[in-house]
């Protein structure tokens, strides 16, 4: 059978793909089914408006953003925090096309929202440090790295469509 | 952005005290798992496991250092002017490195003390540490 060029060219295109170890897997899907999403979301969130103020930008609509208390207490503030992880399961679910998965969204934090993709770092750290506040010990090294490289894709990824 | 306010050294000093006599070294170690490409400073030791005597040692002297730098809080680029030469014209460590541990002690910080580790404590801390850093770098040209 003579070479079949569409098979060619999913080969490139699979070699494109980001690999996930069966441990960052497992690691992924392990952490987003054991937290809750409407109590990371929120303190994600709250953490980066009080730790990298600037992101406040985005928020102008949110009401009373003054200090870490009133942050916190903000009911915008953990209602869309929650939305933000529910957004990252849509990631979890999708794990071998974050980068198909997140293209509107992409489009949307680009076109709509003007958001500087550099927060999406500041976001992502902030994550990192109220799940491993969850975790405890748990959040090991190994953990650590596995989610890391995770929000990177999904930080990547959300930053594809900026033009 | 790295002017630390009467509030931030305040907030660093208290949590410091509080974090103090525990164990604060495993930033450094889990700098080396996390951060695979910070083990070329270490080729010269046999063991490069972040459990090996060597690294545990080491990361007991660089957070002794961050602890040292506390005290120094009111005059990090001559307290620490000495350690920025160290660092500048013997160990010759990129700066890019001291973002990467920064990022490590403040992920300790949250795994040992999630109740104290508070945003305003994050912030207050993230912004020590940067200017830490900055002290260290110092020197380099």
């Amino acid at each position: 059978m003579p070479e079949n060029s569409v098979s060619a060219d999913l080969q490139t295109e699979s070699h494109k793909m980001v690999e996930w170890t069966d441990f960052e897997r497992d690691t992924i899907q392990d952490i987003f089914s054991r937290i809750e999403y409407d109590v990371v979301g929120p303190a994600a969130l709250a953490r980066c408006l009080v730790v990298y103020p600037w992101t406040q930008r985005y928020f102008g609509g949110f009401g009373n953003l003054y200090n870490a208390a009133a942050i916190k207490g903000n009911p915008m503030v953990s209602k869309h925090g929650t939305t933000i992880l529910h957004g990252l399961d849509r990631a979890v679910k999708n794990m071998d096309d974050i980068k198909n998965t997140y293209a509107e969204l992409s489009v949307l934090h680009s076109e709509k929202l003007h958001v500087d993709p550099d927060n999406f770092k500041l976001l992502a750290d902030c994550l990192t440090i109220v799940v491993a506040a969850q975790l405890g010990n748990e959040f090991t090294g190994e953990v650590q790295a596995a989610f890391q490289k995770f929000l990177a894709v999904v930080v990547s990824s959300l930053g594809r469509q900026y033009h | 952005m790295t002017t630390l306010t009467a509030k931030d050294k305040q907030t660093v000093k208290a949590f410091w005290a509080k974090v103090s006599g525990k164990s604060r070294t495993s930033a450094p170690l889990l700098m080396l798992v996390v951060y695979p490409q910070t083990k070329t400073y270490f080729s010269h030791w046999q063991d490069q496991s972040p459990n090996s005597p060597a690294a545990r040692k080491h990361g007991k002297t660089v957070m002794m250092g961050v602890g040292d730098a506390v005290t120094k809080i009111d005059d990090l680029k001559e307290g620490l002017k000495e350690l920025s030469e160290l660092h500048a014209f013997t160990l010759r460590v990129d700066p890019a490195n001291f973002k990467i541990l920064s990022h490590n002690i403040l992920v300790v910080m949250a795994v040992m003390f999630p109740t104290d580790f508070t945003p305003d404590v994050h912030v207050s801390l993230d912004k020590f540490l940067a200017a830490v850093s900055l002290a260290l770098a110092e020197k380099y040209r």
